[in-house]
């Protein structure tokens, strides 16, 4: 009644109220305070009465300094000044005998965010936080995290935090738990501090507390447990046991984190240990229990489980029937069901599987019924002893004509002819027949998809293919790409008919579209056709690889992350802390622990990617001294990286039928790479070791194109990768050096492979042979998002610190980002060394070449140089090796060549190129031997490429 | 952590907000309320609404006036995660700006709302308008700059009452804190009572999934174990129930109970989660459920079985398509229990075609009645004894229709009471031990009860 009767009120007479605030009655003081707070909820700004307010403050009524205080927490930051007059009775309070009023005085203050008024706080905080009363003590924990959120520096110089790390030993449990959250909210801002030390002390004393706190602070010692690394996996297995009694908690939140705590620490158990058998065991029932909670813990739930059992499959496996959904479930909890019972379909179970996704492909909401025609035939592909049944289950489905259900059915049908060719062909008449109901861009992709490469069997192929051409231009990409590679298809499968059609689709892709993935889709056909017919069959029709029996799978290194993160938001979300939290906060990337049998790589897959080498990291010592302006956090000993997953070769495979096709055979001969990852596998699938065949590769792959390879001038090597994305923390950076214009340029294209935006780079050489050193600051100017790349010129100039490396032409560099400083090294061809002016007198080369001694001369074969000796020549120039004099013996071409080197070294050589033979004799003499062997290599690299 | 707390009516009013956190953003400093519907935004023009408003207003809009059904529970507009139940039409909203543990927030909006019906009845608008006061004061006190502190009702009515705290001695308020933060503070000291006694109920949900055919597709028991006690002082009780893991443990012991229950008397419990006053650690290694109970009633353990099942009811659907107009249906319900137990408020829920016309019913107990608003022919029967059997037969005309989706058929669901636990779990002691009292656990008087009712209980057709 209280309530209506203020909430009603048009206007508030703000006079009548501080008449009424202002009366000697308590009765009518409280009555005026609790109309303030009414309209203030509602909106009203009723900061006009704060002195007022204020002046009710100071009253043994506890009932009305708490709405006092409440009045106070909303505007002191809107009235700075006025919140001063707080701070007296705050203090006054902070000693009354009343622990309740104590700690309430305690909790509003640092709930007042006004900066002014907290060093008064300070003193007033000391003392609660040794106060004899528990109450007092774990309300004045909360509250040094309070004061740290307005003022770090203060929580700091004041040594609060010393004192909060002492509350860890508590003789009560709640103010432990509560200097617990504190503590674990507080490192969260200052990921490198070691704020919360654990150690197996502290640990022990949190375990003590874990078993006498109340729900929340068991969840607050739990989360806090989660970010402990066990020494060994003795230390792990005794923490298991202690927190999987936690397992029978009536909270599901407890429930959870204890779950995360085991999943974290069971990475370090060894598998033949009979524990580890009996803790997944001990998994299964209360997971599964979390599912008869209300809706909204059910779905938080399931978004876990839905991690947990792509991390460890096994502990679910038999559980399948509990994730069947029930009529009335929320949609939400229904979607997350669908996709667990996926996960879980094995060949034990499918029949059941099948029989529910059967029923759930009849419901009304549309997502769901989607979802579960997908899911039929994810389930054709993951179990082969079921495909026929879910093909012949979703042609019951296709027959219902119901729209949507035909273009899901469609979509995945095209799937199954990928995984099992030539077994259910028979089914295209059927699918042709609903060719006009489709409407969405994926089921008429996989359409154009399916008659394009199953043209013979289907008589009027042409005839389809074409009414589709007829809105080409309104058609989106991904339908238009395929509509490209289905015509050309055809055209190769049956070209006397299709000729016309061919070239109606290229000339729309290549002069219609301004869509540039289209046209050089279109271009590349084209050229392949014209070029070599024979050879377009062999691409473009060529044998397709097997597609991966599970999708959407989440990518390991965040899969990890996230099972760290287990009970929280990332979880919910399925994206880590630093993809929806600003700040500083959340940004640590956590890890699991490794094991103690080394890695232990969930999927097969990964273990046959071979592991980078880390040949080129230097050692550490004089590296480390000398990159001195780069804030030096010591490169943190991670774990072994984790094992990239050859999975997501697989996925692109899914991505069109016709590029992959196209890309496969091409890579494969050209590059002789094994993988065949052309244009779309994702790059961090790249195991750093090929990098280099596969660039060779492209290189040749885009000189096809239209002939025009690189511009003559100096020579440029390919760039190599220098930092694979996991040893640069998600950072990749591949690169190469030239020389343009005089300046020589280091030209990388940095890759941002982590999940988080990269900023703040910079860069820093070691001391190297020629003193190369940047000319300015890296040029990073915007952020690097997520998968984002970028391409930096960088120009350096000869005037660093020199000191002689080896090889020669090695250089140690470190980048940093905001992330951390990554250390590689690299070698720059020598030929961008070689300055402009190092063209010899002819004269003084004959003097100069008599005069070194013969010692320092040096000779060396480049072998499979088809060139002759005028093309060589120029090849030479463009990167300042001079020819000064030739001359002709025998048939043989003889090359007088000087060069310098910007340290002004010169170097003489003579070039023997005998007419018809591949084979190139260079001699170099040099007063400083030592070069020679870099300048061959360049040589060779100049005149091969 | 949680960065503040709104409780919206269902207009998208705001009835109670509560910041902790600046980064939240502070509350409409008005009064004027978008009253009008914002149809779902496109992302760009979500943001822009967020930047220009606040947390409140976004929620408002997004959620509470958005057109579609609720699509999760937790939403994030603007990098500000917003997590809601709902209690009859009120809305209970938390929100964030970082990464809280998702599962802990969502406990404590159904603490909370526990807490609001400890105090002041059924959650409501007019309820909560009421309260207000009380509710900042709850607040204030169970959610400390987003931090989620004691909250059970039995410490929490000690000092928060509506009457305000009067001459509290000092024993009294040191009384209070050591019982807020204390090991067990879930109970107030110096509870005394007249009589000692105490409720067990067992009550259990028993849902099946069974195919036309009598196939049991899935099946399994939900039970609550709830218990309402009135003993004074700090009773330690123990609590004992046919566990197949017990018992077989006692078994081999030569315990002669356990030796005349072993076997099919003892049941298997799948999982088991207790009350935070239950001794986890005891429990994990002795399987033994020692407590000092809370005052009152409460929730002592929740479980779930799966294996051996008394499923109190069979449903025998035959369903037969008589042309294209008509439908006829007759289902047979068998009662499987002791013939001297009556089951109770059975309902039979038979769904019919969208496109019926009309329907005859012939039952031969219970009244059974055709409902077009639900699409169903409901059949009531108030008692039915055990080893029984009734049928219903009934015709269905449907209009004709040139709609090619088939009819789905949704499985005919069943409502029942029974008073037997269909898990098979028993009761078989409940110790009450008082050291400091002069009571025994003769003196308590001791009430237990079963109850199963039907959860999900679906045969397809």
């Amino acid at each position: 009644v209280l309530f209506v009767k203020f909430f009603t009120m048009n206007s508030i007479f703000i006079f009548e109220l501080k008449a009424e605030l202002n009366s000697d009655k308590k009765e009518k003081k409280k009555e005026a305070v609790k109309k303030v707070i009414a309209s203030m909820t509602v909106g009203k700004d009723v900061s006009a009465l704060f002195p007022d307010v204020v002046n009710c403050m100071q009253t043994d009524n506890l009932e009305l300094k708490k709405l006092v205080y409440l009045y106070l927490m909303n505007y002191a930051k809107s009235q700075p000044d006025m919140a001063i007059m707080a701070v007296n009775t705050f203090v006054k309070d902070c000693e009354d005998p009343n622990p309740l009023i104590r700690a309430l005085a305690v909790r509003t203050m640092g709930c007042i965010r006004v900066d002014k008024i907290t060093e008064y706080l300070c003193e007033p905080l000391r003392k609660c936080l040794k106060d004899e009363d528990p109450y007092v003590r774990k309300t004045a924990a909360v509250c040094v995290a309070k004061l740290h959120d307005i003022n770090a520096q203060l929580v700091e110089d004041q040594g609060f935090l010393d004192t909060l790390k002492d509350l860890i030993s508590d003789s009560n449990p709640m103010v432990v738990a509560n200097a617990v959250a504190a503590l674990s909210e507080i490192a969260e801002s200052h990921p490198n501090s070691n704020l919360l030390d654990l150690n197996p002390q502290t640990i022990n004393k949190l375990l003590t507390a874990l078993n006498e706190c109340t729900e929340w602070g068991q969840i607050f010692i739990l989360d806090c447990l989660a970010n402990y690394t066990p020494r060994d996996d003795r230390e792990s297995q005794s923490i298991c046991e202690r927190v999987t009694p936690r397992l029978s908690h009536a909270n599901s939140a407890v429930v959870l984190s204890a779950v995360k705590v085991l999943m974290k620490f069971m990475e370090m158990l060894p598998k033949d240990l009979d524990y580890y058998g009996t803790l997944l065991k001990k998994l299964a029932p209360p997971l599964v229990t979390l599912l008869s909670a209300e809706p909204e813990l059910q779905y938080v739930a399931l978004r876990n489980i839905n991690l947990i059992v792509q991390r460890r499959p096994e502990i679910l496996k038999h559980e399948m029937k509990v994730f069947f959904v029930k009529y009335n479930d929320p949609i939400y909890v229904k979607l997350e069901k669908l996709d667990i019972m996926i996960r879980l379909a094995s060949q034990a179970n499918i029949a059941q599987v099948l029989a529910e996704l059967k029923e759930y492909a009849t419901e009304v909401d549309v997502d769901f019924v989607r979802k579960a025609v997908r899911a039929i035939g994810r389930c054709a592909i993951k179990v082969e002893q079921s495909a026929e049944r879910c093909v012949s289950t979703l042609l019951d489905l296709i027959q219902t004509k119901v729209n949507y259900v035909v273009q899901e059915a469609i979509v995945v049908i095209k799937d199954i002819f990928r995984k099992y060719p030539n077994k259910y062909e028979s089914v295209i008449a059927t699918l042709c027949e609903n060719l006009d109901s489709l409407d969405e861009p994926e089921a008429r992709a996989a359409m154009i998809w399916i008659v394009g490469e199953y043209a013979e069997r289907i008589d009027n192929a042409d005839e389809l293919l074409e009414s589709f051409l007829e809105g080409f231009h309104d058609e989106s990409t991904q339908v238009q790409l395929q509509l490209l590679t289905g015509i050309v298809k055809l055209f190769l499968k049956k070209p006397t008919e299709t000729q016309e059609l061919v070239q109606q689709v290229l000339s729309l892709a290549t002069q219609d579209s301004d869509n540039p993935d289209l046209r050089d889709r279109g271009y590349i056909y084209w050229r392949l056709l014209s070029t070599d017919p024979v050879a377009a069959k062999e691409v473009v029709l060529a044998e397709k690889p097997l597609i991966s029996e599970e999708t959407d799978l989440i990518e390991p290194t965040l899969l990890e992350e996230l099972i760290c993160h287990i009970g929280t938001l990332a979880s919910v979300y399925h994206k880590p802390p630093s993809a929806f939290v600003e700040g500083s906060r959340g940004v640590q990337h956590k890890r699991l622990p490794g094991s103690a049998e080394s890695v232990e790589s969930p999927e097969p897959a990964s273990a046959a990617v071979p592991e980078a080498s880390p040949s080129i990291i230097p050692s550490q010592g004089d590296l480390l001294g000398d990159l001195l302006n780069l804030d030096l956090t010591p490169p943190t000993s991670t774990a072994a990286p984790p094992p990239t997953s050859g999975l997501q070769m697989g996925a692109m495979d899914l991505l069109g039928g016709g590029l992959d096709s196209l890309v496969r055979p091409l890579g494969g001969d050209l590059g002789g790479n094994p993988m065949g990852a052309g244009f779309g596998a994702p790059a961090s699938a790249m195991p750093p070791s090929f990098s280099a065949p596969a660039s060779g590769g492209l290189d040749d792959l885009f000189d096809l194109g239209g002939g025009v390879g690189m511009p003559t001038g100096a020579y440029t090597p390919p760039k190599t990768m220098w930092l694979p994305a996991m040893k640069g923390k998600g950072l990749e950076i591949s690169g190469t050096f030239a020389r343009r214009s005089g300046v020589i340029q280091m030209e990388m294209t940095l890759t941002n492979k982590a999940m988080s935006v990269m900023t703040d780079f910079a860069i820093q050489f070691n001391r190297n042979s020629f003193g190369l050193a940047p000319a300015g600051p890296l040029q990073v100017l915007t952020p690097l998002s997520p998968n984002q790349s970028i391409e930096v010129s960088l120009p350096l100039n000869t005037l660093g610190p020199i000191m002689k490396m080896d090889p020669l032409n090695n250089l140690q560099v470190a980048v940093k980002n905001n992330i951390d400083v990554f250390y590689f090294s690299c070698q720059y061809p020598m030929s961008v060394l070689f300055s402009e002016d190092g063209k010899m007198e002819s004269k003084v080369f004959l003097v100069t070449w008599k005069d070194i001694p013969n010692d320092n001369e040096t000779q060396c074969q480049i072998k499979d140089c088809h060139l002759n000796s005028d093309a060589a020549s120029n090849k030479l120039q463009g990167s300042n090796v001079f020819t000064i004099a030739k001359r002709t013996v025998e048939g043989q071409d003889m090359l007088y060549q000087s060069l310098k080197l910007t340290n002004g070294i010169w170097v003489l050589a003579e070039l023997k190129v005998q007419t018809g033979s591949p084979v190139f004799t260079v001699s170099l003499k040099c007063r400083a031997p030592e070069v020679s062997q870099a300048v061959f290599q360049s040589y060779e690299a100049i005149l091969r490429n | 952590m949680i960065g503040g707390l709104f409780i919206y009516n269902h207009k998208g009013e705001v009835l109670i907000s509560r910041v902790y956190r600046d980064d939240i953003g502070y509350v409409a400093q008005r009064s004027f309320m978008v009253t009008s519907c914002i149809k779902p935004a496109t992302l760009f023009n979500v943001n822009l609404f967020v930047c220009r408003r606040n947390a409140v207003d976004a929620f408002r809009v997004n959620v509470i006036h958005a057109r579609q059904q609720v699509r999760s529970p937790v939403t994030n507009i603007a990098r500000t995660s917003f997590f809601h139940v709902k209690r009859s039409n009120i809305w209970l909203a938390a929100v964030t700006k970082q990464n809280v543990n998702a599962a802990m927030v969502f406990e404590f909006l159904y603490k909370m709302c526990d807490v609001m019906t400890a105090y002041f009845g059924k959650i409501s608008e007019e309820n909560i308008k009421n309260n207000f006061v009380l509710i900042y004061e709850l607040l204030d006190e169970i959610l400390d700059f987003g931090y989620p502190q004691n909250s059970e009702t039995g410490a929490l009515k000690t000092f928060i009452t509506q009457q305000g705290i009067k001459g509290q001695t000092k024993e009294e308020q040191s009384q209070i804190t050591s019982q807020v933060t204390g090991q067990i503070g879930w109970r107030r000291e110096g509870i005394k009572y007249r009589r000692n006694e105490l409720f067990l109920d067992v009550l259990e949900s028993v849902n099946l999934l069974m195919s036309p055919q009598g196939q049991v597709l899935s099946a399994h028991v939900s039970g609550r174990v709830v218990m309402k006690s009135y003993l004074s002082g700090m009773p330690e009780c123990k609590f004992g129930m046919n566990d197949k893991i017990v018992i077989d443990k006692q078994g081999k012991g030569g315990d002669l109970y356990a030796f005349c229950c072993s076997g099919k008397q003892s049941i298997a419990i799948d999982d088991c989660t207790f009350h935070q006053c239950v001794r986890l650690s005891k429990f994990d290694s002795e399987r033994s459920i020692s407590f000092i109970p809370p005052d009152g009633e409460y929730e002592l353990m929740r479980y779930r079985t799966t294996k051996d099942i008394i499923l109190p009811f069979r449903v025998i659907p035959l369903v037969r398509e008589v042309g294209r107009t008509k439908l006829e249906v007759k289902v047979v319900i068998k009662s499987n229990f002791k013939p001297s137990l009556l089951a109770q408020k059975i309902e039979v829920r038979i769904p019919t075609p969208l496109n019926t016309s009309g329907v005859q019913v012939i039952c031969m107990k219970g009244k059974a009645k055709y409902k077009a608003s639900e699409n169903a022919i409901v059949w009531k029967i108030k008692r039915m004894a055990g080893m029984k059997e009734s049928q219903i037969s009934a015709e269905i005309e449907l209009l004709p229709t040139n709609d090619k989706k088939k009819w789905a058929r949704p499985p005919i669901s069943m409502n029942f009471e029974v008073p037997f636990a269909p898990s098979g779990l028993k009761v078989r002691y409940l110790k009450v031990f008082e050291s400091k009292l002069n009571y025994s656990d003769h003196d308590v008087i001791k009430w237990v009860r079963y109850i199963g009712r039907s959860g999900i209980y679906e045969t397809r057709c």
